[in-house]
């Protein structure tokens, strides 16, 4: 493998992480203000902080790994994605940032207040949305070069279907991921009525999200046909992506085996996702941009990976020591015992 | 193809947020570590005071590391949103600390997860304990790899320009450059006494407002022993400090002195009114320019006239210079008067007006912090990165910097406010009279 791929994967890796633990915590959320708001708090907010809390910030290292990452491996898309995303990634940051100090302002402070509490729900739906826009301008077409200046149609990107198509995926996305998961966590904390209530959500978004799937196929073949050919060579990589997605939705269905539904929802979504990733390969943006000629030299490259190996030495053991405490412990999940300082 | 206006908002916005992040920042790297005595301290005295204080502290701590770590986002996103020219070039070299942050961060995050949700849930204090030492290394050790790109902006190292290109980059090289360890050595004390200090003010506060409890006595004289021992050394380190600008930086020294003309045996200026090279109202120290940079009152300090007009500095660094070395003095003055007078028993340093001089140290330590970040940045202009790039060049050409600059101030405004609202709240509804009345009754006795 060479030093670029092997790169990129572990970027792509972590931006998968960020996609699956973001959207079970922004998911979370925004199911916390939904019942609050329809008074029903009674059933999902404990489920919800419980799993929420210790956790939140461990979420936004995540994103930070990924976007530090990237400018480290591939500095060029600084260039590139930096002057044009000024202002998507502005609102995101904006987003981001109510959403997490309204997070912790609400369960550390001033818990169940419904002003913060709204707050928070709602900025984390719309981080989903506003991150999605730098996938669609991956895809090229909505940046231009002029005078060795990357600039990019507001106009064109706001007003193109396949924008949309994949910010419906990305909330749609979102709101599955979490209901799911919250659905396993519920039912493994046995409380019956949160898990019946997480269990309808589930399903109800499962079939957005098949829409806006076949909604971006279409409109990507009109947009970008070398990248949805690229695609189609890959097509067994989705194919095992949607039959874990059905198995899921059946499972839910059926009321059983939530544990397999949750194994088999990453993996679907882990398929899919890495599916995009290698069809997208080797462009970062394009056509502009590709893994080679945006790629670091060779000495910062060998760096980073050694501290890359010796990052994660630290870190799975200290992740494995989180799983194991809030995740994996029946005894915290349940509620038996607050110890928050 | 430099567009002015977004150079010109670029800077203000940059500005801004480091303004905001580094209030954040500063307990962020400095709150974990008096934690950590605290609770320590109560582990070894078996005094639950000490154990409360520290329980406390983590209450609090959780509001400004969550404003902390969104403006942290923020900051880290903006580089490549607003310089990415800069962060183009500098990823090829300086790139290596900075992801070595994203896990100290990644480390600190976790384990401040696992420390908040884990209180009494041990037998022995000791092992919860354990747990707050990865939060306080993580959040010291991101500090130190986040002060080296900084160091690196102002000495860069460990790459050649050859025929305009960049190669024989060594990221080790460039991370230990000269300016390194001077400036982390400074942000790390800096952090520390600002954190202690800022602590003393609360309880000296809590004492002003009529607060007999010995928690606030003992909480007092603890950070302010701390603070001492931070606020000396942060003298010693800023006295390399100096010395390292007179090596690699002469023109930034030269600049926050108003030393103009080269000359021997230079005094240092105080203050004072400018008008071109004339300097009025000073108070002026014979021979103590030349003792801070060569620790000798008759070596020879270059003056601003020897460098080029347009690659040095804007000038009101002075007065950021001289801020920030007075409030540093001051400070060590009243925690070493607070701390003999403690020994020695002197009872003015329980007066009135003494509580409101510590109360003021918190945030006179502060603002201290903020004009040393802001003598740092603006004493680096015009560069970004010294003698390779200028501010100007670095800049994005985008044309909606100035509303970003707009959205950004009230999201500021709204965290700043939410934060300070959330915590005041939190310590109201929970006075420590009230928490130790509830711990006594759960447990039927044991604390006083």
């Amino acid at each position: 493998m060479s030093l670029e791929v092997l790169g990129i994967s572990v970027l792509w890796l972590f931006l998968f992480g960020y996609v699956i633990i973001g959207s079970i915590d922004f998911g979370a959320g925004f199911f916390n203000a939904y019942s609050l708001i329809t008074g029903r708090n009674h059933i999902l907010t404990n489920i919800i902080q419980r799993y929420l809390s210790p956790v939140w910030e461990i979420t936004n290292v995540f994103l930070v790994f990924f976007f530090v990452g990237i400018v480290g491996f591939f500095p060029k898309t600084a260039f590139f994605y930096g002057t044009t995303l000024l202002v998507p990634a502005s609102i995101a940051l904006v987003l981001l940032a109510i959403r997490g100090s309204y997070y912790a302002f609400e369960s550390y402070g001033s818990r169940g207040h419904k002003g913060y509490s709204f707050m928070y729900g709602v900025s984390g739906l719309l981080i989903p949305a506003a991150l999605s826009v730098v996938l669609t301008i991956s895809e090229g077409g909505f940046v231009t070069v002029i005078d060795d200046q990357p600039i990019l149609d507001y106009g064109a990107l706001f007003t193109s279907s396949l924008t949309w198509s994949i910010v419906v995926l990305a909330l749609a996305a979102v709101l599955y991921i979490s209901a799911t998961f919250l659905t396993w966590y519920a039912n493994k904390a046995g409380d019956s009525a949160a898990t019946s209530l997480l269990r309808k959500y589930a399903l109800i978004w499962a079939f957005p999200l098949v829409i806006a799937v076949i909604g971006i196929m279409v409109e990507l073949r009109k947009h970008n046909i070398e990248h949805y050919n690229r695609m189609i060579d890959f097509w067994y990589l989705f194919a095992i992506s949607a039959v874990m997605f059905v198995v899921t939705v059946w499972c839910i269905a059926m009321k059983r085996h939530y544990g397999v539904a949750l194994w088999l929802l990453i993996g679907q979504f882990a398929f899919a996702f890495f599916g995009y990733g290698i069809s997208h390969y080797p462009y970062l943006m394009y056509p502009f941009l590709t893994l080679y000629d945006s790629f670091t030299n060779q000495a910062m490259a060998i760096a980073l990976v050694v501290a890359f190996v010796l990052g994660l030495l630290l870190l799975i053991p200290s992740l494995y020591l989180v799983l194991k405490l809030f995740l994996f412990n029946k005894d915290y999940v349940r509620g038996k015992k607050d110890h928050h300082a | 193809m430099v567009n002015e206006h977004a150079v010109f908002f670029s800077r203000l916005l940059t500005e801004l947020t480091l303004t905001f992040h580094i209030i954040y920042a500063t307990i962020g790297v400095g709150v974990p570590l008096m934690i950590m005595i605290a609770q320590w301290i109560g582990i070894k005295k078996n005094d639950e005071h000490y154990i409360l204080l520290a329980r406390r502290m983590t209450r609090g701590f959780v509001i400004t590391v969550a404003v902390g770590v969104v403006t942290g986002t923020a900051i880290g996103l903006q580089l490549s949103l607003l310089w990415p020219n800069f962060m183009q070039l500098a990823g090829n070299i300086i790139a290596l600390p900075l992801f070595m942050e994203t896990f100290a961060f990644f480390f600190e995050a976790i384990f401040l997860g696992i420390y908040l949700y884990t209180w009494d849930r041990f037998k022995d204090q000791k092992k919860h304990f354990l747990l707050l030492i990865p939060v306080a290394i993580g959040a010291s050790v991101s500090a130190i790899f986040i002060t080296i790109v900084n160091a690196f902006m102002n000495a860069p190292r460990g790459f050649d320009v050859v025929d305009g290109q960049i190669v024989n980059i060594q990221p080790i090289i460039a991370m230990f450059n000269p300016a390194m360890p001077t400036k982390v050595g400074h942000v790390l004390l800096t952090a520390y006494m600002t954190s202690a200090f800022v602590l003393a003010s609360i309880a000296a506060f809590r004492m002003l407002k009529g607060s007999k409890h010995i928690y606030y006595k003992k909480s007092l004289y603890l950070f302010m022993k701390l603070g001492l021992v931070f606020s000396i050394g942060t003298a010693i380190v800023g006295d390399f400090s100096a010395k390292y600008l007179v090596e690699y930086q002469p023109e930034k020294l030269a600049a926050a002195e108003w030393h103009f003309e080269t000359e021997k045996g230079a005094s240092l200026l105080v203050f004072g009114l400018r008008d071109g090279e004339d300097v009025k109202y000073a108070i002026r120290i014979p021979y103590a320019l030349s003792l801070l940079a060569h620790n000798d009152p008759f070596a020879e300090v270059t003056g601003l006239n020897e460098f080029p007009e347009d690659e040095t500095p804007p000038l009101y660094i002075h007065f950021l210079f001289d801020l920030m070395v007075m409030i540093g003095f001051f400070m060590v003055g009243v925690s070493a008067i607070y701390v003999i007078g403690k020994l020695r028993r002197w009872r003015f340093i329980h007066s009135r007006w003494f509580r409101w001089v510590v109360v003021a140290g918190g945030p006179l330590s502060m603002i201290a912090i903020e004009a040393g970040w802001w003598l740092a940045e603006v004493g680096r202009q015009p560069w970004i990165l010294v003698h390779y790039m200028k501010v100007a060049e670095a800049a994005t050409s985008s044309d909606h910097v100035d509303l970003m600059l707009l959205i950004f101030c009230v999201v500021y405004l709204i965290l700043g406010i939410g934060s300070v609202v959330v915590l005041r709240r939190m310590f109201k509804r929970n006075p420590i009279e009230k928490e130790i009345a509830d711990r006594h009754a759960e447990k039927g006795g044991g604390i006083s």
